[in-house]
């Protein structure tokens, strides 16, 4: 009797124990919304709104640990451009922290690092063992002075594997006119812009205060990169071209409003350094699967490009503004998405009055480090329904991509700051 | 009876937020009308006024001021009731005429460039402005090509 008592006494204690070692670990227990965060998915995966941030989540990062970055377009109320959060239960997390006095961009964790991007400057802020920023008011400035003529200012980066940092400095102009995007008007010969934009220019990820003279043009002819990544398999840099605009509204006699619709292809490029993707001076038709000469520089709509310029190793329909790319190297995900890359479309604007479209994470197969098959949208509706999403008056702009510690998929969305996870749940 | 009393309590409140609503709303409203001096402004645009300005919009502005006028957030600024659409017509004019870029619109950043319309005529400008001014939830007065081209005159230096 007395035995038995002790014995259902000792129960809860046994309950609240297991529990409570639930609660240390709570990125054991991923729970997918029940309407999966309102995205269409491939069979077996699932999502979650890991977080609400209220700002407009540009890119993310992860730690080894855990802990999430979010980069805001601009500051909160509470003046923070950088966001911390930590895992708390079912998957989700919260903020609980915020630093960095600047909007922008880019964000990325690596070797003990945060790299975060303003649109001019470029710093980092030392990691401690909980992969945690101990120093959120004294970063060191790394990069400083780059241009920002607040059309394409976004400076996305990337670290390869040797201490470099990679950085996009966006073309200030749509196809470096006389008059930018004016009906009409012709190019600049010699482009000027491509001399401190219109490029990826390479930086050391350890030098204080470094800007033009201490950089390299790593790689020029394209007009603005918001996603790029560097391939573990390739050991490469690869980025996605947002493509110029408005061929109809500036050449009305040589394109239609569908041509200008379709035209040109957004494109993901494999650099080298020194390429040249040849911005302003031709644009990539995905249909033709042609580099034409642009008409702001003697083209015509059916001239083909003359110049020394590389192809692109994939292209996408035209407009659908790639935000993000990640290779993914996680293995939750089934074997075919190993070493692939998901790329965040931001969706588009300028395709009326054809439907816009975008708003959806795409994948694209990789083999050997190279763009093996055809890519496929694997996280679809962010837009919240098709109407929306034609109309171009979405709920969520998906902007940014990371790969957690378990290997789950986090999204950002800029318009709402609505923080996705997307996890494989088929047994 | 106590359920009652509380549907009518409601409903009371209802109504003073609505007036509250209303009466937040009205001045702005009436200081916008009266900035553009306007006669009634229905009175004086004429149907054919705003399908020829529909269709110089459709051929100049559509793309990046969208089919709604809603513009795109962070890049494009929108041109339902802005005050620069409803405001000062000559700002106005002198917008398409001379472009517009690195301004704050109502308290928002557009990244975008607005290019100078130097190919459209005083009676596109005319046309154009007198519809957007009447389209996307705005109502003021028209823009005569009378108006465009003291404007345009000016504008030279």
């Amino acid at each position: 009797m007395k035995n038995a008592v002790s014995r259902y006494l000792l129960l809860p204690a046994a309950l609240v124990g297991s529990l409570s070692l639930f609660a240390l670990r709570p990125e054991e227990r991923v729970v997918a919304d029940a309407n999966n965060a309102g995205l269409k998915l491939p069979e077996g995966f699932g999502a979650l709104v890991v977080a609400e941030t209220g700002g407009r989540a540009r890119h993310i990062a992860t730690t080894p640990q855990g802990t999430i970055f979010v980069k805001l377009n601009r500051p909160n109320a509470s003046g923070n451009g950088i966001l911390m959060l930590r895992p708390s239960a079912g998957g989700k997390a919260e903020v609980v922290s915020g630093f960095g006095k600047y909007g922008g961009t880019g964000v990325v964790a690596k070797n003990g690092y945060l790299y975060a991007s303003s649109d001019q400057e470029v710093f980092r802020y030392k990691l401690n063992e909980k992969g945690e920023v101990t120093n959120p008011d004294k970063p060191e400035k790394i990069v400083t002075g780059l241009i920002n003529r607040r059309q394409h200012e976004s400076k996305s980066i990337v670290l390869d594997n040797d201490g470099n940092l990679y950085v996009n400095i966006g073309a200030y102009s749509n196809s470096c006119q006389v008059n930018d995007r004016q009906k009409g008007s012709l190019g600049i010969p010699n482009c000027p812009i491509l001399d401190s934009a219109g490029g990826i220019w390479q930086f050391r990820v350890d030098k204080l205060n470094q800007s033009y003279s201490n950089g390299t043009r790593y790689a020029t002819g394209l007009r603005n990169v918001v996603g790029l990544d560097w391939s573990p398999q390739a050991n490469q840099l690869f980025v996605m071209q947002h493509g110029r605009d408005q061929l109809h509204d500036i050449f009305p006699a040589m394109y239609d409003t569908k041509q200008s619709a379709e035209l040109p292809a957004e494109c993901m490029y494999a650099l080298k350094k020194g390429d040249n993707a040849g911005w302003p001076y031709m644009y990539y038709d995905g249909l033709q699967k042609k580099k034409m000469q642009a008409p702001e520089y003697g083209g015509d709509g059916k001239k083909e490009a003359t110049g020394n310029f590389i192809d692109p190793v994939a292209a996408y329909p035209a407009h659908t503004a790639p935000n993000a790319l990640l290779f993914y190297t996680g293995t939750m995900f089934p074997e075919k998405y190993r070493n692939g890359a998901f790329i965040a479309f931001h969706g588009s604007w300028n395709r009326t009055p054809e439907p816009q479209k975008g708003y959806y994470v795409v994948f694209q197969p990789f083999k050997d480090g190279k763009p093996s098959g055809d890519w496929e949208v694997f996280a679809d509706n962010f837009a919240g329904d098709a109407a929306k999403a034609a109309a171009g008056r979405p709920d969520h702009k998906p902007c940014g991509l990371a790969q957690g510690p378990d290997g789950s998929l986090y999204i950002t969305d800029d318009k709402k700051g609505t923080v996705y996870r997307i996890v494989y749940n088929k047994k | 009876m106590a359920s009652t009393k509380l549907i009518i309590a409601a409903l009371g409140l209802l109504a003073v937020g609505a007036t509250s609503a209303a009466a937040q709303q009205k001045p702005a409203v009436k200081a916008k009308s009266t900035a553009t001096k306007a006669k009634p402004a229905g009175a004086t645009v004429s149907a054919a006024t705003l399908a020829a300005g529909k269709t110089v919009y459709t051929q100049n502005c559509l793309t990046c001021h969208m089919a709604d006028g809603g513009g795109v957030e962070t890049m494009n600024p929108p041109l339902g009731k802005t005050t620069w659409v409803l405001g000062d017509k000559t700002r106005l004019v002198k917008v398409l005429l001379n472009g517009l870029e690195d301004v704050e619109i109502d308290g928002e950043e557009y990244r975008n460039v607005m290019p100078a319309q130097p190919h459209l005529t005083d009676q596109q400008i005319a046309d154009v402005l007198t519809y957007v001014r009447n389209s996307f939830g705005n109502k003021a007065s028209a823009v005569t090509p009378a108006e465009v081209k003291a404007i345009r005159a000016a504008n030279k230096k």
